[in-house]
C-alpha cells in the first residue's frame, strides 16, 4: 500500500496525464460530472455522486459507428476507429464500478461489442472509498461493498491523506507510473479503522439495507401482472432522467445523421421511459406509461437476474432516486411488494 | 480553406412566393447584381418561416440567413408578415441574447417591384456576414468536413 | 392539510369527484409523489407541506382525459398553467373540481447537495401548518438547521403571487414570498458581452443529458407527439452528439411555448444538471413586455397570446442600423 497527500492530488493527475488520458469528476456550472482532466479542471473528489455515472466513459452517450461520405457518384465508407490509447477513470465510487461490470456482462459476452471492448481494454479504473454515503444510497442491498470498491487502484481518503492500494496488473501498471510521488506505507490500520466508520454509517442509513427477498427470478410472472403497477407509474412524466443517470441502464438506438455529404451512423442511449422505445412497422408493443415503467423494473430485478445467476442489474446508486422529477424510483418500487 | 483564400459566406434567403421572389426575379431581369453566395429559398409567405428552418440552416454551414417578404400590409394572405415579424423580432432577440451574432439574421420586406431593394439589400447583407466571418456558434461539427 | 383531506373525503363521499390527484407521503419525508385517490383509507397518505412542488396542471392533461370528474389541489401558480390550458382547449373544466391551496413557497432537494445537506434520516419545519422559517435535518451526520427561504426554488423568490386565478374553492392562507425582481437575472446577462453570453450558455448548455424532463414536465409543452419526437427529422431526440443540438433543442422548445409560458419554473426544477432553462422563458417574457405590452400568460382562460395576434405597428425585427 501506498499514500499521497490530498494536497498532491493535482501533481498526481498531471504526472498520469503525461502518458494518457485521465478522466476525473469536474465541476462544471454548479454539477460535477466526469471530464478530460486539463491544468484548467476544478477537480471535485468530495461530491459524492457525479450527476452521470461514469458509465458514458466506457459506453458514451452517443458515438459514431461509422460514416458514409458522398463524393460524386463515389462513395465511401469510413469505419470508426477504435479506441487505442489507455486512459484513467479516476475516483469512481463502488457502485459504479459496479456498474460497469454490469455493462460487461452486457457489452462482453457474445456477440462481443468491439466499440465497448476497446475502452475496457485500454481503461484503468481508479476508484474511491464512499467516505459518506447519503440515504438515498442502498448499494449494500445488492452486496457491494461501498469501503471496499473494486477497481485497478483503490483509493481510500482518511483525513488529509489517500491511501492507495492496487488489485490488478493494470494498476500495477499505473503505480509504477506514478510511485515516485507515493510513499510506501505498510500500516492499514487507518484505512482500516476508516472502513468500520462507514459500515457504522452505513447502517445508519434507511435505505442501505432495503430487503429484496420478494425479487429475482419470477416464473410465474406474478409481479408483471401485479395491480401494483398502475399507481406506481401514475404520475410518471415519461422522461429518460433515471435510464440517463443510471450507471447500468444499456439499452441504445442507431440512427443516421445526415450530413450533407453523407450520413454518420451513430449510436446514442435510448430510454424505456420513451414512447418510441423498440417501435417497429407494426408499432409498439408497450403502448402505455404503465407498461414502460413496468418493464424498466422488471428488466433490473426480474428479467436481467434470470439470465445472470440472480445478479440484479441494479447497483443502488440512488441516483434514480434523488433525481425523478415526480418522486418515483425504484425503492418505492421495491418497498410497495414489502407492504403485504 | 486555405488561409489565402478569400472567405467567401453562406447565405440563405427565404424569399415569400409572391413579393419577394418576384422582386429577386426582377433584379434578375434588371441585371442587377448580388454575390452568388446567396441562395434563395421559396416559401409559401414569410411567416411560413418556422425559427427552425433558421437554425437548421445554420447547422447545415450557413453563416447568415435573411427573410424577405411583402411589406406589412401587402402581404397576399393578408396577415401572415405580420405574424412572422412578431416571430422573428422575438427569435433574433433570443439568439442575440445567447450570444451568437446578431447580425447574421435578418428580415426585410421586399415588393416584386423592388428589383433594387434586393440587390442592394443582399449586397449589403453578404458584406456584413463577410466581415463577421464563419458562423461557428451555431455550427453542427457534424456537418462541416 | 387535514381541512384538505377532510373536504376531499367530503367531496368523494357525495359522489361530487370520482378520484381525487394530490401528493402521497414518502417515507424520507421530502420525496412525496403526485398521485390518484379513489378512497377515503387511500387519502390517509395525502401530504401537502413544502416540498410539494411539482406543477399538478401538467399531470391532469392525461388524468381528465380518463372518465369521471377529478378533484384537484392547485397552488396559486399551478393555477396560471391550469388557465392557460383551458384557453388551448387541452382540459375540459366539466370535468374539474379545483381547490385552491394556499402556497408558502416551495422547496428544491436539489439544494440539499450544495448546502451538504446528506444522510436525512428525518425532516421536520416544513409541513404546511409550521412556521416554515427553520427546516430541521436530523441526518446520521448530525442535525442541521436551514432557513426555509434558503431551500426555496428559484421560481418562489419571483413569485407572480399568491392569488389563485381559478378555483371552486380555497383552502389555506398563502404567504408572499418573492423578495428578488423577476427579470434581475435576464438583465444581468443582457449587460454580459456577446461573448460572455456564448460561455456562459455554452457552459449550461453542455450539461444537458437530453433526458427532455424538462419538456415533459412542462405544462405548455403539451403537443401529443412533440417535433422533436418525430422519426423523419435530422434533430434527434435523445442524443447529446453534438453541441447544435442543446442550442436547437432549448431554443426551439422555450421559442414553442413563448406567449403561453406560466414561468411556472418547472424546467428548471426538473433538470437534473440544474441548467437555469427558465432564463430561456423569462427572457422571452421579458422580450414580449417590452415590444408588444406587459402579457403574463394563464391570467385568464381566455386570452390571446402575443404570438397569435399582431398589430400593424409592432416593431421591426431589423431596424436598418445594424441592430436586431
Amino acid at each position: 500500500m501506498y499514500k499521497f497527500s490530498k494536497n498532491d492530488i493535482d501533481s498526481l493527475l498531471k504526472r498520469i496525464c503525461i502518458s494518457q488520458d485521465v478522466f476525473v469528476p469536474v465541476r462544471n456550472a454548479d454539477k460535477v460530472n466526469y471530464a478530460l482532466y486539463n491544468e484548467n479542471s476544478a477537480v471535485d473528489l468530495e461530491t459524492l455522486k457525479t450527476v452521470k455515472s461514469g458509465k458514458d466513459l466506457f459506453f458514451p452517450q452517443s458515438e459514431t459507428l461509422y460514416t458514409c461520405r458522398k463524393d460524386g457518384k463515389k462513395i465511401s465508407v469510413e469505419p470508426q476507429k477504435l479506441r487505442d490509447s489507455r486512459f484513467v477513470v479516476f475516483g469512481m465510487k463502488a457502485c459504479d464500478v459496479a456498474g460497469v461490470e454490469i455493462l460487461d456482462r452486457v457489452f462482453l459476452s457474445e456477440p462481443v461489442d468491439t466499440f465497448y471492448k476497446a475502452r475496457r481494454d485500454h481503461g484503468t479504473i481508479v476508484s474511491l472509498v464512499c467516505s459518506n454515503p447519503d440515504s438515498s444510497c442502498f448499494c449494500n442491498a445488492f452486496e457491494i461493498d461501498n469501503t471496499m470498491p473494486h477497481g485497478d487502484v483503490v483509493l481510500t481518503q482518511v483525513g488529509e491523506d489517500y491511501y492507495w492500494e492496487t488489485k490488478s496488473e493494470k494498476g500495477d501498471a499505473l503505480t509504477e507510473e506514478v510511485r515516485e510521488l507515493l510513499l510506501p506505507c505498510e500500516d492499514d490500520s487507518a484505512v482500516k479503522a476508516e472502513r468500520e466508520k462507514i459500515k457504522e454509517i452505513n447502517s445508519m442509513l434507511p435505505n442501505m439495507n432495503i430487503s429484496l427477498k420478494n425479487w429475482g427470478e419470477d416464473e410465474n410472472l406474478e409481479i408483471f401482472s401485479s395491480k401494483n403497477w398502475e399507481g406506481l407509474s401514475s404520475s410518471c412524466l415519461a422522461c429518460g432522467t433515471c435510464t440517463f443517470v443510471c450507471p447500468t441502464c444499456q439499452c441504445y438506438d442507431i440512427k443516421d445523421y445526415d450530413t450533407g455529404h453523407g450520413i454518420q451512423r451513430y449510436r446514442c442511449w435510448d430510454s424505456c421511459m420513451y414512447s418510441d422505445f423498440t417501435m417497429m412497422a407494426h408499432g409498439n408493443n408497450r403502448t402505455t406509461q404503465m407498461q414502460r415503467y413496468r418493464q424498466r423494473f422488471m428488466h433490473k430485478l426480474v428479467y436481467f437476474p434470470t439470465n445472470n445467476n440472480g445478479v440484479f442489474s441494479c447497483v443502488g446508486c440512488g441516483r434514480c432516486v434523488d433525481l425523478c422529477p415526480s418522486g418515483l424510483n425504484i425503492l418505492k418500487v421495491i418497498k410497495k411488494w414489502e407492504e403485504k | 480553406m486555405s488561409i489565402n483564400e478569400e472567405f467567401r459566406p453562406n447565405i440563405v434567403a427565404f424569399c415569400c412566393n409572391w413579393c419577394s421572389y418576384a422582386g429577386a426575379d426582377l433584379a434578375g431581369s434588371s441585371r442587377l447584381a448580388y454575390p452568388a453566395d446567396v441562395k434563395i429559398i421559396k416559401v409559401p409567405c414569410s411567416c411560413r418561416v418556422n425559427p427552425m428552418f433558421i437554425l437548421r440552416a445554420f447547422e447545415k454551414g450557413a453563416d447568415g440567413v435573411i427573410i424577405c417578404g411583402c411589406h406589412p400590409g401587402d402581404c397576399h394572405y393578408s396577415t401572415g408578415n405580420y405574424y412572422a415579424r412578431r416571430r422573428m423580432k422575438l427569435l433574433f432577440s433570443m439568439l442575440d441574447f445567447i450570444g451568437v451574432e446578431k447580425s447574421r439574421v435578418r428580415v426585410e420586406w421586399v415588393s416584386a417591384a423592388e428589383g433594387v431593394k434586393f440587390s442592394q439589400t443582399m449586397n449589403e447583407f453578404v458584406e456584413t456576414v463577410t466581415k463577421l466571418g464563419k458562423n461557428v456558434r451555431l455550427e453542427d461539427l457534424r456537418c462541416s468536413k | 392539510m387535514l381541512e384538505m383531506i377532510k373536504r376531499a373525503k367530503e367531496l368523494l363521499s357525495d359522489n361530487s369527484v370520482d378520484r381525487v390527484i394530490g401528493w402521497k407521503r414518502d417515507e424520507s419525508g421530502f420525496n412525496p409523489e403526485i398521485s390518484v385517490f379513489r378512497t377515503a383509507e387511500e387519502l390517509e397518505l395525502f401530504v401537502y407541506d413544502g416540498f410539494c412542488s411539482a406543477n399538478m396542471s401538467k399531470m391532469l392533461i392525461n388524468e381528465t382525459k380518463k372518465e369521471g370528474k377529478v378533484l384537484a389541489f392547485l397552488k396559486p401558480c399551478d393555477t396560471y398553467s391550469m388557465n392557460q390550458l383551458l384557453c388551448e382547449h387541452r382540459i375540459d373544466r366539466e370535468k374539474l373540481y379545483i381547490i385552491g391551496v394556499g402556497c408558502k413557497g416551495k422547496l428544491d432537494q436539489r439544494k440539499f447537495a450544495s448546502l451538504k445537506i446528506k444522510g436525512i434520516l428525518s425532516v421536520s419545519g416544513a409541513g404546511f401548518d409550521d412556521k416554515n422559517e427553520i427546516v430541521a435535518f436530523k441526518t446520521v451526520y448530525g442535525e442541521r438547521k436551514v432557513p426555509y427561504k434558503e431551500l426555496m426554488l428559484e421560481r418562489c423568490a419571483v413569485c407572480k403571487g399568491k392569488e389563485h386565478r381559478i378555483f371552486d374553492e380555497i383552502i389555506g392562507e398563502s404567504e408572499e414570498t418573492a423578495f428578488e425582481e423577476r427579470f434581475a437575472q435576464i438583465e444581468s446577462i443582457e449587460r454580459m458581452s456577446p461573448e460572455e453570453r456564448y460561455k456562459f450558455f455554452r457552459s449550461e448548455l453542455s450539461k444537458c443529458i437530453r433526458c427532455n424532463a424538462c419538456r415533459n414536465a412542462c405544462p405548455a409543452c403539451s403537443c401529443r407527439k412533440c417535433v422533436f419526437d418525430s422519426n423523419n427529422f435530422d434533430s434527434s431526440q435523445k442524443a447529446n452528439v453534438d453541441s447544435f443540438e442543446e442550442k436547437m433543442f432549448h431554443i426551439i422548445r422555450s421559442f414553442h411555448v413563448s406567449g403561453r409560458c406560466t414561468d411556472c419554473g418547472e424546467c428548471s426544477r426538473v433538470c437534473p444538471q440544474g441548467i437555469p432553462l427558465h432564463l430561456f422563458n423569462r427572457k422571452f417574457i421579458k422580450d414580449i413586455n417590452d415590444f408588444y405590452g406587459e402579457y403574463q400568460a394563464g391570467e385568464t382562460s381566455d386570452a390571446r397570446g402575443p404570438l397569435v395576434s399582431f398589430e400593424t405597428d409592432d416593431p421591426e425585427p431589423y431596424d436598418n442600423k445594424g441592430r436586431a
